[in-house]
């Protein structure tokens, strides 16, 4: 399904990247910090509407010619982007929604450990397996 | 019969398209009215009620109105419908029956039959009526007849179907109702075909559209008959419709694809599965491209080919639905997933050739030249920028950048593929490999379409101009790029622009002008540390690292190299290859001497802790230091760094207190190890936000008396608090790190670090006393300098120097006298080294003694309380000095020793006369010394000490205390009498007391003192008391007073063994006037009759007094009357009863003659009532010396005593007499002394000497019964 899943801070650092291990690592650090961009732009862009209508889900930020880059951000403008491979038709915007939906969860259990801090990179094994298992489907 | 708008022109398919109307019959009648007829029709809206639901929609409508030929009627099955006649008109002007009959009706008949044959309905018959003509001719029938002929001859039922159009040209009301009747009419009609029509044909397509699961079934064939529909609808002006199906269209096309990809293989797919031969990009300056039209109908296009036609159309429609920016976000999914298309079923096909051998030749074959879609998305991408500018003003464009962004990034981005494919973004230009590639490329070009040929910026000139030179291909590359960029940052997009930025640096190093690539590598390595992206930050660095190499820029080339020498993210060998880039630099000699190169330490090497030894950071002058640091290399392989040298800053402490070695022993962290906040974590949170707080509590305590005198707390980091917020400076300025160069330097020189923890030692002898901070840490590796320009926290050691000193004070909280005890000594050696034969010459104090032992040991311990060793000390004592040979012992160290001194508790001064009962405290020198209650009597003794260090002596004061208070105190048994000591323990610990005496000190020899103590070795606990008792037995006369001394022998309980005698502890005292004088004695007899006295009954008190002795030398004084040989005194007495026992009754004293003779007796007679039952007291009979004053009626009261001393009876008249002036002076017998002052002729009382008058009814008691009524006896009393 997924190629790469980013978890990036308030402040824009990641949080936690991993990409299909097949693929070039550091061409998805690129294009998920570039996206960025967009994130922010859309953020800004909804502004007050999103928090009322808490409407996380930033859908498709933009497309390039092999991937697809969705962004989905938390209250606590914790922003979530995944990779998608652009020839994965079957992925419909609400496929990626409930992926999103589950990322988010996942990481509330993050940080509901008491013994994570707030701003560290995660390194969570449940949230790895489950990222692991929201990437393995691909095939 | 002519056109409306000359001979009917051949159908153009362009937006001028309108529904067709045929016009038969008279057409100089219509060519008359088709002015007004086509300027009225659009004017008003109609409501177009549609099928299926839709909404219904207000049309303008409009009509190409056409003659009407047969060859117009669609023929069946056609499926045209932009060439349909919706609506067929017969015009006529008749209003003559014969015409009617001749002519058109017969005209009319064929029109009809015409449009039955090929199912028209849609007809309209016009009669337009002229008054004019209808004047000229006479033989007019009334017009209706006409109409109604025509409405019987072909509108049955449909009568409608025929209107009138009344005098069309003029201008009158009538003509103008009768307009709007027929305009009514004609829209209404139209519409009415067009929902017939359009619904029919609506309905075939989806018949059509169902069957595409079959075989044979052509999506071109599909393509062309929904393409009719929406030509259909754009000219009838609902683009939104037309676009509907357009989007239909596309997306049942990507639908079949995805199938297709899945392996649901639809035939008619593999014919777009053709080899792609042109490229040439989106065209979409036509609103219908008719050669890719024609390839379509011809089922020759290729999947690029109707995709772009596609598109083209629907970029038409989105125009003219003025979404010009919806065109350019449908353009860049268009070409992504026309690239994911051709990928998809190229890689199918491989996929499938290995089990279907015949694999291409069956499913076709997208072959792609590698490049084509490069181009063809180049083209696609600038055309349609080009495309959206043609339609928009500047501001437009401007403002919406956001949309169009994406189009030129793709599109530079695809021109750096295309260049870096072709070979134009090298050094030496392309190689002829790349050149048959380029040939190719632009054979797939095709030649340049016309209606872009006169333009100079047209995509297809930049593509071929781009693609033909090296030159070129940069001048269009940098345009492109920058104008990217230029559009990202100008809408925020600053990492998107970093990125392109990053290309063109890519761009610049392979054209080898990294000058210009450093730009942009910096500005994106700033933003990924900036934003704490690791693996970015180590790629660009890698990048930029090349660059400086190739520049030249040594510094920032080696910086980086140890940056990325210590990255993680890299693998081993790429770690090592720029660790031995910098070593090997450092190893070449090529740099002028001298000249250092400092990189910041940081990403080399990084100090974790540091640790002192000794662990308080502080030595003396002279003293040795170590500092131990642990510093963790970050180089993949062992460096052998010639020099790590720590620079110090030297200060000198203002505060002379804090360099004493106590006060810094007392004050610093105990272990000595200093941590170091390891590196900040790669997180640039961890920059952006404060560091913690770091408080300390603080406690500044005086110099002098190290009493607190300011506390508070300290933020030690408030310089990272408050210091500007600066844009991660530490990255790119190596120039902030600048050597030190300071004149204190700890070194340490050849040093191997290899990976990981290494822990160097640093020695250094403390030379000038001060406080030390380390200020930097650098390590060099020949030319190069790594630099830690801050050690933070700071670290600090001090050097002190010290004067000697000599302390001297006792073990326990106070020195007792008399009894051993132990003195410390303490010398500080400070800088003064103590040589063999320095000795303490102490000048002796008279009452202390210090006590020589065969062997004194003293310790020698280090500042830091370390024992160094110790040795014998000799002392000597001679009467005036005792001299203490101090061990030999080096500077700032410490000898201790310990000796025993004495002091002679010295002889307390005699009590003074009077003071009988007081306590006589030996030597109360110190005024005050002395606390409440049980303290201690002191004595200071000062000790002059000569150090071998100075000149002058120090004076050392030592108080001892006296353990003991003594109190003796003289009892009387008649005229026996005994002296009773006794000796209270004052101090924490316990005595023996042995041997006590007491010796007469006066002349008297026939004095005797018989001991009455039984024990001779007594032991007296702490805070307790021991009483002695003598019995005092002359034979002659006895003395006045009596001196004497008491003496007890004492040594502390818990010693067995002393090794000195010690002196015994004296007591002096004076006993005065101890021979009893007088006898008192008093007797209480019950009433006459009675046994027992009784409560409330009086009873007889009965006082003797008698004189025991004749004249003594005490007697003198001025009571002493003498006449006729014949001494008496005056006494007087008084009957006291302190407990109220007793109500004396009567007067109850007076004054008597005593007469001094022994055995002479006075006796007194008083009236006595109890007041209790029971045993009570007798009460207490006072005896005072009754001191006349000097003055003349001294004689009478001689004279009276004279008389009244042979009885009774006159006695007590006597008494009765001077009662009255008893009773006066009755409160001022206590001040009788105080009343003397004053000089007031009053008779004194003195008290005698407890001593002189024995009472010897002292302890008696009467029983008293009570009596029957309590009661009335206690009221009469009170």
């Amino acid at each position: 399904m997924a190629v790469c899943v980013a978890v990036i801070a308030k402040e824009n650092y990641p949080l936690y990247i991993r990409s299909v291990p097949t693929e070039n690592e550091l061409k998805f650090h690129y294009m998920v910090h570039t996206s960025l961009d967009v994130v922010d732009e859309k953020i800004s862009a909804m502004g007050k509407a999103l928090v009322d209508q808490r409407e996380l889900y930033l859908g498709l930020l933009y497309p390039t010619e092999d991937y697809k880059v969705y962004g989905y951000v938390t209250n606590s403008r914790v922003k979530f982007v995944m990779v998608v491979d652009s020839s994965n038709t079957a992925l419909r915007d609400n496929e990626i929604r409930s992926m999103f939906r589950k990322l988010h969860s996942s990481y509330t259990d993050v940080m509901c450990n008491p013994f994570y801090n707030p701003g560290d990179c995660i390194q969570s094994r449940a949230f790895d397996s489950m990222v692991t298992s929201m990437m393995i489907q691909v095939c | 019969m002519d056109a409306p708008a000359g001979p009917l022109p051949p159908l153009i398919y362009t937006m001028e398209n309108k529904p067709i109307v045929t016009c038969a019959g008279d057409q100089n009648l219509f060519t008359s009215v088709y002015p007004t007829l086509s300027q009225q029709l659009p004017r008003e809206p109609m409501e177009w009620r549609r099928s299926y639901g839709r909404a219904p929609k207000m049309i303008h409508l409009e009509s190409n109105f056409v003659q009407f030929k047969e060859e117009l009627l669609p023929k069946e099955g056609n499926k045209a419908l932009l060439t349909f006649p919706f609506l067929h008109i017969y015009w006529t002007e008749c209003c003559d029956t014969e015409v009617y009959k001749a002519t058109v009706k017969d005209d009319l008949t064929k029109w009809q039959n015409v449009l039955k044959a090929h199912s028209s309905v849609d007809w309209l018959i016009v009669v337009v009526e002229n008054d004019a003509k209808k004047k000229n001719k006479t033989n007019i029938l009334p017009r209706t007849s006409i109409v109604d002929k025509i409405r019987n001859d072909f509108c049955n039922k449909q009568s409608d179907r025929c209107v009138v159009l009344s005098d069309p040209l003029k201008d009158s009301s009538r003509t103008q109702e009768s307009w709007n009747a027929f305009l009514t009419k004609l829209r209404t009609l139209l519409l009415m075909s067009f929902t017939k029509n359009l619904g029919k044909f609506e309905d075939d397509m989806r018949t059509l559209r169902e069957k595409r699961t079959e075989p044979g079934w052509s999506f071109c064939e599909y393509f062309m008959v929904q393409e009719e529909l929406a030509f259909v609808f754009e000219m009838l002006q609902q683009f939104e419709d037309a676009l509907v199906q357009y989007d239909e269209l596309d997306a049942l096309f990507s639908q079949y694809v995805v199938n297709f990809g899945a392996g649901d293989g639809a035939n008619w797919l593999t014919f777009f599965c053709q080899p792609v031969k042109s490229w040439n990009g989106l065209i979409l300056r036509k609103p219908i491209d008719m050669e890719k039209r024609e390839l379509i109908q011809r089922q020759e296009a290729t999947l690029l080919d109707l995709r772009s036609y596609l598109f083209s159309r629907q970029c038409t429609l989105l125009l003219f639905l003025q979404r010009p920016w919806e065109v350019a976000q449908r353009a860049l999914e268009l070409l992504h997933s026309c690239v994911q298309e051709l990928k998809l079923l190229e890689e199918l096909v491989f996929s499938d050739q290995d089990y279907s051998p015949h694999g291409r030749a069956e499913l076709g074959f997208v072959s792609v030249p590698p490049g084509a879609l490069d181009c063809w998305v180049f083209l696609s991408c600038l055309e349609v920028l080009q495309r959206i500018e043609g339609c928009c003003d500047r501001a437009q464009i401007d403002s919406n950048i956001a949309h169009t962004v994406g189009l030129w990034s793709y599109a530079t981005e695809k021109l750096k593929s295309l260049g870096y494919l072709c070979g134009l973004v090298s050094e030496k230009g392309p190689n002829s490999e790349d050149l048959n590639r380029t040939v190719d490329l632009l054979a797939g070009l095709g030649a340049e379409r016309p209606e872009t040929a006169n333009t100079a910026q047209s995509p297809y000139k930049k593509l071929k101009e781009a693609l033909s030179s090296v030159e070129t291909f940069e001048k269009h590359y940098l345009d492109l790029s920058h104008a990217t960029m230029e559009m990202c940052t100008s809408i925020g997009r600053a990492r998107s622009a970093k990125l392109v930025g990053k290309d063109l640096a890519e761009f610049y190093m392979r054209k080898k002008s990294p000058q210009k690539a450093e730009m942009y590598l910096q500005g994106a390595l700033k933003n990924y540390l900036a934003e704490g992206w690791a693996l970015p930050i180590t790629h660009t660095r890698k990048q930029l690292a090349e660059c400086q190499k190739h520049l030249g820029q040594i510094e920032n080339y080696l910086q980086t190299s140890s940056l990325l020498a210590s990255d993680r993210h890299l693998t081993e060998e790429e770690r090592k290859y720029f660790c031995q880039e910098i070593l090997s630099f450092a190893s070449q000699q090529t740099v002028s001497p001298g000249h250092k190169i400092v990189l910041p330490m940081q990403s080399f090497a990084q100090l974790r802790d540091l640790h002192f030894t000794p662990s308080t950071a502080v030595v003396h002058v002279g003293g040795v230091l170590s500092v131990e640091i642990t510093i963790c290399s970050q180089m993949p392989v062992p460096v052998r760094v010639e020099q790590i040298a720590i620079s110090v800053h030297f200060s000198i402490e203002k505060n002379s207190y804090r360099k004493t070695a106590e006060w810094l022993t007392k004050h610093k962290a105990s272990n000595g190890v200093i941590h170091f906040p390891t590196e900040p974590s790669p997180f640039p949170a961890a920059q952006n936000s404060l560091p913690a707080l770091e408080l300390y509590e603080m406690f500044e305590r005086s110099p002098s008396d190290n009493s607190l005198h300011t506390t508070g707390i300290i933020c030690k980091n408030v310089h990272m608090l408050l210091r500007r917020q600066e844009s991660s400076a530490s990255l790119d300025a190596p120039s902030g790190v600048a050597l030190e160069d300071g004149a204190h330097v700890l070194k340490c020189s050849s040093v191997t670090l290899e990976p990981g923890a290494n822990t160097i030692t640093f020695r250094t002898q403390a030379k000038e006393p001060g406080t030390y901070t380390l200020r930097q840490l650098s390590a060099s590796v020949g030319p190069v300098w790594f630099v830690l320009p801050h050690i933070y926290p700071l670290v600090q050691y001090d050097v002190y120097s010290q004067e000697p000193q000599l302390h001297v004070e006792p073990l326990a909280d106070s020195l007792l006298a008399g009894i051993p005890q132990k003195v410390k000594f303490t010398v500080t050696t400070g800088h003064y080294t103590v040589k063999n034969g320095d000795s303490l010459q102490l000048s002796n104090a008279e009452a202390m003694f210090i006590l020589c032992h065969a062997e004194n040991r003293a310790m020698i311990y280090s500042n830091t309380r370390e024992k160094a060793s110790d040795a014998s000390l000799r002392v000597q004592s001679s009467d005036k000095v005792t001299s203490i040979s101090l061990p030999a012992a080096p500077a700032y160290h410490m000898i201790e020793f310990e000796l025993e001194v004495l002091s002679l508790p010295s002889a307390p001064a005699s009590g003074g006369e009077s003071s009988v009962l007081g306590v006589t405290e030996p030597h109360r020198k110190h005024k005050d010394t002395q606390k409440a209650g049980h303290c201690m009597a002191t004595t200071d003794h000062k000790v002059s000490i000569d150090c071998p260090w100075s000149i002058y002596s120090t004076v050392i004061a030592l108080t001892f205390s006296v353990p003991f208070r003594t109190r003796h105190s003289l009892l009387s048994a008649g005229t026996r009498k005994y002296v009773q000591v006794c000796v209270q323990n004052l101090s924490e610990l316990d005595f023996q007391l042995s041997d006590s005496k007491l010796v007469d000190t006066g002349d008297g020899t026939d004095l005797q003192l018989i001991p009455l103590n039984t024990k001779s070795q007594q032991r007296i606990s702490s805070k307790q008391s021991v009483f002695f008792v003598w019995e005092l037995q002359w034979t002659q006369e006895p003395p006045p007073s009596l001196h004497c001394r008491f003496s007890v022998g004492f040594s502390p309980a818990a010693e067995e063994r002393l090794s000195i005698s010690l002196k015994p502890y004296t007591y002096e005292f004076q006993v005065e006037n101890f021979f009893t004088l007088y006898n008192v004695k008093a007797e209480i007899l019950p009433p006459s009759g009675a046994e027992h006295c009784k409560t409330g009954s009086l009873c007889s008190l009965e006082v003797s007094i008698t004189r025991l002795s004749g004249l003594l030398e005490v007697d003198k004084d001025e009571a002493l009357m003498e006449s006729d040989e014949y001494f008496s005194t005056k006494l007087m007495y008084e009957v006291v009863d302190n407990s109220s026992n007793w109500a004396v009754c009567g007067k109850s004293s007076g004054v008597i003659s005593m007469p001094v003779a022994a055995q002479a007796t006075h006796r007194v007679h008083m009236e006595v009532m109890p007041l209790f039952a029971g045993y009570l007291p007798l009460p207490d009979v006072r005896l005072f010396k009754y001191l006349p004053h000097h003055s003349a009626h001294s004689s009478q009261l001689d004279a009276d005593s004279w008389i009244e001393n042979d009885s009774l009876s006159v006695d007590k008249h006597v008494d009765d007499q001077l009662d009255s002036s008893s009773v006066k002076s009755r409160g001022s017998v206590h001040s009788a002394a105080s009343s003397e002052h004053k000089g007031l002729p009053m008779p004194r009382l003195q008290a005698l000497p407890p001593g002189q008058v024995f009472n010897a009814s002292t302890g008696m008691q009467i029983l008293v019964l009570p009596s029957k009524d309590d009661h009335v006896l206690e009221v009469s009393v009170t």
